[in-house]
């Protein structure tokens, strides 16, 4: 197009390449990469939970709030050229659906409760990448908008957690905080409910509900995506209430050793108040009438097209609140009421040896490092003194033996001298018998 | 006049060095950063008398011409144009900066040091001025000797080698070239009746094609030995780490930069169909050296010597833009030449300054050094930044307009160079983590940066950063001189 200006580009694309032609699908398709490495999704998601290493507030703000969600970001904003591929916008949606399915399986196996919460939030920005993927670019947005509260609370609240319990990340070495840290257990309630968007009380239901009814009901919605984003929910849901059941009731483990000043708790009960009702700004459309943040965005981004002859809306909120609840009573069964369960599977092979793999992150991290990090290495490792080097080196030692070789016939005996000599006019003499 | 000047108090200043070092060595010093600094001023005060002309009849600021051997036409000629300007005005910002962090290092035969280090400099600006073939060889040359002399008497342990090693490469790579001007000499003799070396009436040359690709593959191996491509590289790491810090950052910032002004100027545009049919097999050169320097780079543990292999690879974009024949590729040619330079050298100078400190180059041998020299490690930081190409350091814009250029002629090849970006985040972050983070391994008290080290470091990265945010006057400076060659092909 000869320029860069992202207006002018959204502008003239859509006159300047065919819909679904080849190039502007592999031009979207290389935008989407970039998304799916800044966002950390599938098959590029490695890096989130280990950079969660980085001190609370970091991962708060940077990779679950605003930094992560940059890819979404491009993708929306890119729009007019994913519109034009049907073929990218569908990846988007499949990508996002393994993430969000995979990234949550792995979340309900961790320990750490950073890592709980870097695989959520892998998986929430799945969910927006189905949004995506379907054209349902606001509701995309809008899951942006509420996740970047309730997961900026709940790793801020997380950190404080780990603050007091002497550094401690491991979920099960915790336990029974409920009385000891009253306002780190409601906010951090308000985030969990928000993540497993527990209906009508929660920013993330409302967002959530919405993606759900459009991964089936959108133009490009299928059934498959919407039973992917259901799965997720239930899982979402269950692995969430195992975390606050884990770490806030139960019998204490861990002595508190210091409480959270009046600089983390205001943040935290702010971003709590946030995860509550920013919601409400966005009610599905057969309940209230009342869409403020869709409204804005739609100056921008398109509407999302719906397809003829749905079900009713209501049905469907019905299964996916049905699925949340069920997951919370999953995770309330297993890891409060009957822990015997969990026990019995733990001595079971079978069920340790998903549970790990689960827990290595569905090992890309040993894939990778078999399919690039150790050829890369060995590679480096053989021609470390360069192989070029060594030719010129050869050419250096052979010239050196050479002259060797020429050196030993000037020694100063005569009599070698006059071999030569003779040796020589014999050859001459013999050339020219010849010729 | 005053290009002659110029390089006049370069080899005057030398000179003096040498004999008034029997009496005083500091004495020595103060000439060797005056005269620099002298030339420094006069190129800063040519930039700004230029910047906002643009000249009708060419792109020439300045032509000078005096005969000098009329019988054999050679003569006495050197002009600026936008590109030589640029590359003067490297040449001495990096050349008070060589000068000044040798203040210490170099403690024997110091005056002859220093007449070294300025006819090298003298050398180069000869170079990027010299319109005379004869004299452009002249200064090829005065460059290439004392250049030797700085590796082979002030050098590391194994300096000899390095030395014969980069000496046998130039000089072979010079007398390819000494070949290809006097062929070119006597055709153009022949055609027009006019035997001259003068650069401007030998652009005028009509040669046959197969004649000229022979001619400029003379050219072109000479200079891509200089900046250098794989697979003439291998000179280049051993003369990097055996030189000492100031030879080290004439080498990288400046000596490799005259092989590509060397394409530019020469290759371009005397042999452009030549040039032009070449130009795929110069791409994947290029590409090829991209990515197998970065390789190397990152399997080194000698630290000047991974430094010296990021050269490699960052060279390989210069000769990708270059071989691109595009506006915007040949901007960011010069832009890459730029910073290179700048980040480079600055990686150089640390490089001396740790080993000042540590007494060795071996990166196993250091770790957890950010805790005793924060100032230093955030220093190097910037420029290891910089150098793996992030945005707001100079060598950002430089990647992206090369490889932005290159793209529009072949995909395949800057898609993998672009690769090289991911290689030079590898070997950039692991040469940071091993030096500056992790275990601390030396017990030996660490001095953090002091004056003199502060002053070099702080100038280098004020240029990095201000190019890095707005290149936009070097641009404007060689649009003239880079839009020509683009019409030209």
């Amino acid at each position: 197009l000869g320029t860069l200006d992202i207006p002018a580009i959204l502008q003239q694309s859509p006159g300047h390449f065919a819909g679904g032609a080849s190039n502007i699908t592999l031009i979207a398709l290389l935008l989407l990469a970039g998304g799916m490495g800044k966002s950390a999704q599938l098959p590029l998601q490695t890096w989130l939970p280990d950079a969660m290493a980085g001190p609370s507030p970091v991962s708060a703000l940077i990779h679950a709030a605003t930094m992560v969600t940059a890819g979404v970001y491009l993708i929306a904003r890119m729009h007019v050229l994913f519109q034009l591929s049907p073929f990218a916008m569908t990846i988007t949606a499949v990508i996002g659906a393994l993430t969000l399915f995979i990234a949550g399986c792995s979340a309900m196996v961790q320990t750490d409760i950073k890592r709980i919460l870097a695989y959520s939030t892998i998986s929430q920005i799945g969910y927006m990448f189905v949004a995506l993927g379907v054209g349902a670019w606001s509701a995309a947005i809008f899951h942006f908008f509420t996740h970047a509260f309730f997961k900026a609370l709940l790793f801020l609240a997380a950190g404080a957690v780990i603050e007091s319990l002497h550094h401690e990340h491991n979920i099960f070495k915790m336990g029974g905080l409920k009385n000891k840290m009253p306002v780190v257990f409601y906010t951090f309630l308000a985030g969990a409910a928000a993540l497993a968007a527990l209906p009508f009380i929660s920013a993330g239901f409302y967002s959530k509900d919405q993606i759900l009814w459009y991964a089936w009901s959108a133009g490009n919605g299928n059934g498959m995506l919407w039973i992917m984003a259901l799965a997720g929910a239930f899982i979402t849901a269950f692995y969430t209430a195992r975390l606050m059941l884990v770490v806030f009731w139960g019998e204490m483990k861990t002595p508190v050793s210091e409480h959270p000043g009046k600089a983390i708790i205001i943040p935290l009960i702010i971003l709590a108040v946030l995860s509550v009702a920013a919601g409400f700004i966005e009610w599905p459309h057969n309940l209230v009438h009342l869409a403020l943040f869709s409204d804005l965005v739609q100056k921008v981004l398109p509407v999302t097209i719906l397809k003829e002859s749905l079900p009713a809306e209501a049905v469907f909120q019905l299964i996916a609140v049905a699925a949340t609840l069920l997951g919370v009573y999953t995770g309330y069964v297993l890891y409060y009421r009957n822990l015997a369960i969990i026990e019995q599977w733990k001595r079971s092979a079978g069920m340790m040896a998903v549970r790990n793999f689960l827990f290595m992150g569905w090992g890309f991290d040993q894939l990778y490092d078999v399919v690039f990090v150790k050829p890369f290495l060995f590679i480096t490792r053989i021609n470390k003194t360069d192989v070029f080097d060594q030719l010129y080196n050869g050419i250096a030692q052979a010239n050196l033996k050479f002259n060797r070789l020429l050196s030993v016939s000037q020694n100063g005996s005569l009599r070698w001298y006059i071999v030569g000599v003779l040796i020589g006019i014999l050859f001459i003499i013999t050339l020219q018998l010849i010729l | 006049m005053m290009l002659t000047g110029m390089i006049g108090i370069l080899l005057l200043g030398g000179v003096l060095c040498w004999l008034l070092a029997q009496w005083s060595a500091v004495l020595s010093k103060w000439i060797a950063l005056l005269a620099v600094s002298i030339d420094f001023v006069i190129v800063c005060y040519w930039w700004l008398q230029y910047k906002n002309v643009s000249p009708a009849g060419g792109s020439w600021f300045i032509n000078y011409r005096v005969n000098w051997i009329p019988s054999s036409g050679i003569s006495f000629h050197v002009a600026m144009d936008g590109l030589s300007l640029v590359l003067l005005l490297l040449t001495f910002f990096l050349g008070i900066l060589s000068v000044l962090c040798s203040w210490n290092e170099i403690k024997e035969k110091t005056g002859f040091y220093f007449f070294n280090l300025l006819w090298t400099l003298a050398g180069i600006s000869g170079v990027f001025v010299a319109m005379d073939l004869f004299l452009f060889y002249f200064f090829w040359e005065v460059m290439l000797v004392p250049m030797y002399f700085l590796i082979a008497i002030w050098g590391d342990t194994n300096r000899r080698y390095a030395a014969y090693k980069f000496f046998i490469f130039t000089q072979a790579g010079g007398l390819l070239m000494l070949l290809a001007i006097l062929a070119l000499y006597f055709i153009h003799g022949r055609q027009s009746g006019i035997y001259s070396f003068d650069y401007f009436s030998l652009l005028n040359t009509s040669i046959e094609p197969s004649t000229s690709k022979w001619i400029m593959l003379g050219f072109l191996i000479a200079f891509v030995i200089k900046l250098p491509v794989v697979p003439f590289h291998s000179w280049l790491p051993d003369a990097h780490s055996e030189a000492p810090t100031a030879g080290s950052l004439v080498l990288a910032g400046l000596l490799l930069k005259t092989g590509a002004y060397g394409i530019i100027r020469f290759v371009l545009t005397l042999f452009p169909q030549a040039a032009a049919a070449f130009a795929w097999w110069a791409m994947l050169f290029a590409v090829i050296g991209i990515v197998y320097g970065a390789m190397l780079a990152f399997a080194q543990t000698d630290l000047k010597r991974l430094i010296a292999y990021t050269s490699v690879s960052h060279m390989g974009f210069v000769l990708l833009g270059i071989f691109a024949f595009r506006e915007m590729a040949l901007q960011g040619v010069v832009m890459q030449m730029l910073t290179h330079g700048i980040s480079t050298g600055a990686l150089f100078v640390m490089a001396g300054m740790l080993k000042e400190r540590l007494h060795t180059r071996d990166i196993g041998q250091m770790g957890g050094l950010w805790a005793s020299m924060p100032v230093m490690g955030g220093a190097i930081m910037l420029f290891t930044m910089a150098s793996l190409g992030l945005p707001l350091l100079g060598n950002f814009i430089a990647e992206f307009l090369i490889l932005l250029g290159a793209f529009s002629v072949n995909v395949p090849f800057t898609v993998i160079a672009s690769l090289g970006l991911v290689l030079s985040a590898l070997y950039s972050l692991r040469m940071m983590q091993k030096v500056f983070l992790g275990q601390i391994t030396t017990t030996i008290p660490l001095k953090d940066l002091s004056a003199r080290e502060l002053i070099i470091m702080g100038s280098l990265t004020v240029a990095i950063v201000y190019l890095g945010l707005y290149p936009q006057p070097v641009i404007n400076m060689v649009k003239v001189a880079v839009q020509q060659l683009a019409i030209r092909q």
